[in-house]
């Protein structure tokens, strides 16, 4: 007979097998699923997981891909901390695309140094507004941040569809929705000849050491961890929880603006209407799978850009759809939640099976 | 202009149904204090498979029944992560609408442009022929009857029968409906299997009766809406009716506008539905009071037998 014993700490050890566990069990159902639909099963797991690691350019992709999911990771795990659930990431990252590219779009023949910094900081300003929606709403009117994020998820979708085919879109582009493609001065100069990997995506991997440092350092990261893990001791400790839902939906939401704008300028060069293959949400798994610590959401965010460059990878060579990919984030997820019990309970088998 | 009038009445039967389904099932769910966010992910499945079925059987009936089925399996994914293996429930709803998309994509991929023969609506021979009220009582396709006669069901099992109460009872106070002896986890099992098989029926109804087809991520946020209609309804069955004609009045509304061309673009109209959401979930939680004392006290919290 199983029995379940609560631990008195969760197991540390356990917190961080689980990710790695959760990442192999998928692997080996993602075979099952490939065997099923009759691929050869190590082939395409080696596509999928090893490949991209293979060659320089693969590299490159994976660190394009991991930038954003890095970022928006980060971001999203100070408020998963604290126990406020922006799930509408994906909003504030089209947000963000859409305040600091509309600047190249309005300055399009601009030769100035300061329009790329510029964007940035109206990237984020932008994700920081979509996010500042739920928190006025929530702090202001008790509405569910949980859906009125994911609601203007919707919204900035709508809005960037809008705008890319109506106001601003190309005047010499025959038609096809997407801006004109920014001034040389609003691109992110590459990081190496021939390879896609750009400033952002150097800017983007430093994040995770800035968030330790808040967290691990600083009062605010104190108030965040004391937050997460005991609401009531941190509410007689005189942290407000208002001050906490705006400082973690404000954090959120500008991380994945900045995201947002340092796609546009760095990997597409333009607004389109397919500025996201869904970041925002795949970043929520990788807030979770990093256990929402730095260390761990650089590194989850490394293994999923793997498998979404493997996806396409696979969609080429193997004529595997490409929403595999989104079949994969799931089944990580679902295991890690499973694996999840270890960290808080321990399991007992008991000789007697009644008592 | 009659005429009209009962056009829109119908369409907007249409589109407030797969919401009665998706907001009755989660309704169940969230009454015996098990929230499951993966709505949106169930109705994808569900609408898949539903669709899937009826394009290899060509019997749609039959598309629906799977679609309810495959909901009802998905639910039960969650349903052994957060009941069994006591998982958080937020996080687990939104592993299932991720898993959910991605699944309906992958299975629906050879299914894209396919078409087949929808439920149609009913025509009963003289009571559907009469004028005005023929067709607004007696001309709905069956799915709308079928929504309506669930919710009615759910509204007499919550408020009437033993097990209702006990469900309300597990939802409100886990530990005492336990230490009275009533199997909590059990009958949370029952609840989000229901909820997912409604979810799964108004994914089908979807892919099956209002846009006979499919498409990728084709429930666009209606598992959502379900979600916050369940607020709005302040967790009672009756107001999920009235909630649901609401946005499907808003849905046709807005694509009546859009057809009418009046100078608003498109993609603003389409918000609508979204905004409104937002707009409702703000007026009814503002009383922050009145919340607390309608939604049931264990929602969201795991529950584990002590002995």
């Amino acid at each position: 007979m199983l029995r379940l014993e609560p631990r008195s700490t969760q197991s540390f050890a356990a917190a961080w097998l689980s990710p790695v566990m959760a990442l192999v069990l998928t692997a080996i159902t993602g075979g099952v699923i490939f065997l099923a639909m009759g691929k050869d099963p190590s082939t395409a797991l080696y596509i999928y997981f090893v490949e991209p690691l293979t060659t320089t350019s693969g590299l490159s992709e994976v660190a394009v891909k991991a930038g954003p999911l890095i970022l928006i990771g980060i971001g999203l795990s100070f408020g998963f901390r604290a126990g406020v659930w922006n799930i509408g990431a994906e909003g504030q990252y089209i947000a963000g695309a859409i305040a600091g590219g509309g600047l190249a779009v309005y300055f399009h023949d601009s030769e100035s140094t300061l329009l790329l910094p510029a964007m940035l900081v109206l990237g984020t300003l932008g994700g920081m507004t979509w996010a500042a929606v739920p928190a006025l709403l929530k702090t202001r009117f008790n509405a569910n941040e949980i859906l009125v994020s994911l609601m203007l998820v919707y919204v900035a979708e709508l809005l960037l569809v809008h705008l890319v085919q109506g106001p601003w879109r190309n005047p010499q582009g025959w038609g096809f929705p997407g801006t004109r493609m920014f001034p040389d001065v609003a691109i992110m100069p590459l990081l190496f000849a021939g390879k896609r990997a750009h400033l952002g995506t150097l800017i983007t991997l430093a994040i995770p050491f800035i968030a330790w440092f808040i967290l691990a350092r600083t009062r605010f990261g104190f108030t965040v961890r004391v937050f997460g893990s005991a609401p009531l001791a941190a509410r007689h400790a005189g942290v407000h929880s208002h001050r906490m839902i705006w400082r973690s939906l404000l954090i959120g939401g500008g991380f994945a603006g900045l995201a947002g704008v340092i796609e546009a300028t760095g990997t597409i060069g333009q607004l389109m209407p397919d500025i996201s293959p869904g970041y925002g949400f795949t970043a929520i798994i990788v807030a979770f799978l990093g256990r929402l610590h730095p260390a761990g959401v650089l590194l989850a965010g490394i293994a999923i850009a793997v498998t979404y460059i493997g996806g396409e990878g696979a969609q080429i060579s193997a004529g595997l759809p490409k929403a595999v990919t989104g079949l994969f984030q799931g089944i990580i997820l679902f295991y890690l939640l499973a694996f999840d019990l270890f960290t808080r309970y321990r399991i007992i088998v008991s000789s007697r099976t009644t008592e | 202009m009659p005429d009209l009038i009962i056009a829109s009445v119908m369409t907007m039967m249409t589109a407030a149904t797969p919401l009665v389904f998706a907001a009755t099932g989660e309704l169940i769910c969230e009454r015996s204090g098990v929230l499951n966010l993966g709505v949106e992910g169930m109705m994808l499945i569900g609408a898949v498979f539903g669709f899937a079925t009826a394009a290899v059987t060509g019997n749609a009936p039959l598309g629906l029944l799977m679609a309810g089925v495959a909901g009802l399996l998905a639910s039960l994914i969650f349903a052994t992560l957060t009941l069994s293996l006591l998982s958080n429930q937020v996080a687990t709803g939104l592993a299932l609408t991720i898993f959910g998309t991605g699944l309906s994509a992958l299975v629906g991929f050879d299914y894209v442009g396919e078409t087949i023969d929808q439920i149609a609506a009913i025509h009963l021979p003289v009571l559907s022929d009469l004028p005005v009220v023929g067709r607004l009582l007696f001309g709905h396709d069956p799915l709308v009857y079928l929504s309506l006669g669930l919710l009615a069901a759910v509204a007499w099992f919550l408020s009437r029968s033993r097990w209702g109460m006990i469900l309300r009872a597990v939802g409100d106070s886990d530990v005492s409906a336990h230490a009275i002896g009533y199997p909590v986890v059990l009958i949370r099992y029952a609840a989000v299997a229901f909820g997912g098989m409604m979810a799964g029926l108004g994914g089908g109804y979807l892919s099956l009766v209002y846009t006979p087809l499919w498409a990728e991520n084709m429930a666009a946020g209606r598992g959502w809406i379900a979600l916050a209609l369940v607020v709005f309804a302040s967790w009672r069955p009756e107001r999920v009716l009235f909630g649901a004609i609401l946005f499907g009045s808003i849905t046709i509304l807005q694509l009546n506008a859009q057809a009418a061309g009046l100078g608003i673009p498109a993609a603003f109209m389409s918000m609508l539905p979204y905004i409104a959401t937002i707009v409702v979930l703000v007026l009814i939680s503002r009383d922050a009071i009145k919340i607390r004392l309608n939604a049931p006290a264990c929602l969201g919290r795991p529950f584990r037998a002590e002995r």
